[in-house]
């Protein structure tokens, strides 16, 4: 099945010479989730506005589901559905003709069934005849959505959706991410919370400077690059690694406190068991043992270091 | 032609007019009346009368055409700035439609608007003159034409505009002086040579002289000028609309 987005070599350069888009190219599968990472001014919604038609594109081509956006832009677009990062609404709106107004504008014809359900879906059915400014920020957030998806798209874009909101409406987002993925919509999330690409995303892009540095599913490259740490810390400080305990590449930190093991927690041996027994017989007093696992977040930050670091 | 998105569009914007419809209609109904109490009646009386029609009478064209002028420029502009101002032009910009369905809707929606208001206003003229219209159908023609027209500059006037002053700034600056000055209130002919002169090239003369003889039969300049002057009027806000949206100017990146 062809890609249901195929964007190739895009480029974007403003009129005072800045480039927010350095020749990106990219593919998404229908049904996939994918979350475009980067920290702020990379890139991610000028990726997103380029797509949607908001911004136009210095060089470079984009398809929405086999239709180029500027040639076929009708039937590209219909298959879109936007979530802008800022919370843009009519604020004497009801909420039923805002959304409404989106379908209508997206050239479909009415229908009320599919807009309750829309709206029943996002938890707004019960405000549906409330002023959008009556409405609390979370609410607002879910307007944007039940608006983006009332035209049933293909594709939606969500940027950045959890920006500034509380944790427990984050979750509440992923959720509803969940269930539209499992209607068969494709997500495209930009996002500067890590943990948000690693709850929900299948694949994760990481933008940096207006280039796509990485794109890799999301488990491979979790595995590929989360390695496991084990702290041993020590009660008394070593003067060096002692010689039994060559063998296991530990590393001496934390004022000579602290014994530091990497592993692989997908290999069939760790080796932690026979560490600690290594350890204990080597007479060494344990005052406590940690672990710690390599994020996204780590993965992350490196990259776009790497990347910031080579730019300099 | 996506009809559903124009429709969308219309429907959205004339829903915020019902919403405000006391204050919408109120403003002209009381400003109108005051108009021919002060012009009417009260200086009115004083005047004799304009080419056969009582001054009271005679004023009517100019004052639907100044309502109808105003109201179209603020409607269509404000519809269109206020959409920039809030952000939730993304949509619009991100929407399957083209500059074409976008300008029918918010400027048909701005055009009846102004010609709802125009009509009211003629209807309170009922109330205080003996109005005759000799040419209904051209009557109609040139109110349809003229919200049309204008609803197209409040358009330019709104995407052109970067904040509120500015919206405001060309109908009080350029607008309600072209109408004052275009004969709502008399005669081009009761002007000294030079300023009749002056007048022809203030392209409101045309219009309200042409509305004028719909109603009275009797005009400033010829009838055939005055279409002609209405349709380059139109046709010049359509050009500068299409070269927006073709380039972008301050809605798209």
């Amino acid at each position: 099945m062809p890609p249901i987005l195929n964007i190739s070599e895009l480029r974007k350069s403003y009129s005072d010479g800045f480039e927010a888009l350095k020749g990106v190219s990219l593919q998404i599968d229908a049904g996939e989730i994918i979350a475009l990472l980067g920290p702020n001014g990379a890139g991610k919604t000028t990726l997103i506005s380029t797509v949607c038609g908001i911004t136009t594109a210095t060089s470079g081509t984009v398809e929405v589901g086999g239709h180029d956006i500027i040639r076929d832009f009708r039937a590209a677009r219909s298959m879109i559905g936007l979530v802008p990062q800022e919370i843009n609404l009519e604020p004497f709106e009801k909420v039923i003709n805002t959304v409404r107004f989106s379908r209508g504008l997206f050239g479909k014809a009415p229908d009320d069934a599919a807009l309750e359900r829309i709206l029943r879906q996002l938890s707004l059915w019960d405000k549906r005849n409330s002023q959008i400014r009556e409405l609390s920020g979370g609410m607002k957030r879910r307007v944007l959505i039940a608006k983006a998806l009332s035209h049933e798209p293909r594709l939606l874009f969500l940027d950045e959706p959890t920006a500034g909101v509380d944790v427990e409406l984050r979750k509440d987002m992923w959720e509803i991410v969940e269930g539209l993925k499992a209607d068969g919509v494709t997500i495209v999330l930009t996002t500067h919370y890590i943990e948000e690409a690693e709850a929900i995303a299948d694949r994760v892009g990481v933008i940096a400077k207006g280039e796509l540095l990485l794109v890799e599913d999301k488990e491979n490259l979790m595995a590929r690059m989360g390695q496991k740490q084990l702290d041993v810390q020590l009660s008394e400080p070593l003067s060096a690694v002692p010689k039994a305990l060559e063998k296991y590449d530990l590393i001496l930190c934390d004022n000579n406190r602290t014994l530091t093991y990497s592993y692989d927690t997908r290999a069939e041996r760790t080796g932690i068991t026979k560490l600690l027994s290594d350890v204990s017989a080597a007479g060494l007093v344990l005052r406590d043992v940690v672990t710690r696992q390599s994020s996204l977040e780590d993965i992350f930050v490196g990259l776009v270091h790497e990347d910031m670091g080579g730019a300099s | 032609m996506n009809w559903t998105a124009i429709k969308a569009i219309y429907l959205f914007e004339m829903a915020r007019f019902f919403r405000t419809l006391a204050q919408s209609l109120i403003s002209p109904v009381l400003s109108t009346s005051l108009y021919f109490v002060v012009f009417g009646a009260a200086i009115g009386s004083r005047i004799q009368e304009i080419e056969g029609v009582s001054y009271g009478a005679f004023i009517v064209p100019g004052l639907i055409m100044l309502s109808v002028i105003t109201q179209a420029i603020s409607n269509a502009s404000f519809g269109i700035y206020f959409p920039k101002f809030i952000g939730t032009i993304y949509e619009l910009l991100s929407a399957p439609v083209n500059f074409l369905e976008i300008v029918a809707g918010y400027v048909g929606a701005a055009a009846t608007k102004a010609l709802f208001i125009g009509v009211i206003i003629l209807i309170t003229a009922f109330f205080f003159v003996d109005v005759q219209i000799a040419h209904p159908l051209a009557m109609v023609a040139f109110l349809l034409l003229t919200c049309l027209s204008f609803a197209l500059l409040g358009f330019i006037i709104g995407i052109w505009a970067g904040n509120f002053e500015q919206l405001q700034l060309v109908p009080l600056l350029v607008v309600t002086p072209l109408v004052f000055l275009g004969g709502s209130f008399y005669s081009i002919s009761m002007l000294p040579p030079v300023w009749q002169t002056i007048s022809y090239f203030n392209p409101v003369v045309y219009l309200i002289s042409g509305f004028r003889w719909a109603f009275f039969g009797t005009a400033d300049v010829p009838i055939a000028l005055s279409l002609v002057a209405i349709a380059g009027f139109t046709s010049l806000c359509l050009l500068v609309i299409g070269w927006i949206f073709k380039t972008g100017w301050r809605i798209r990146q």
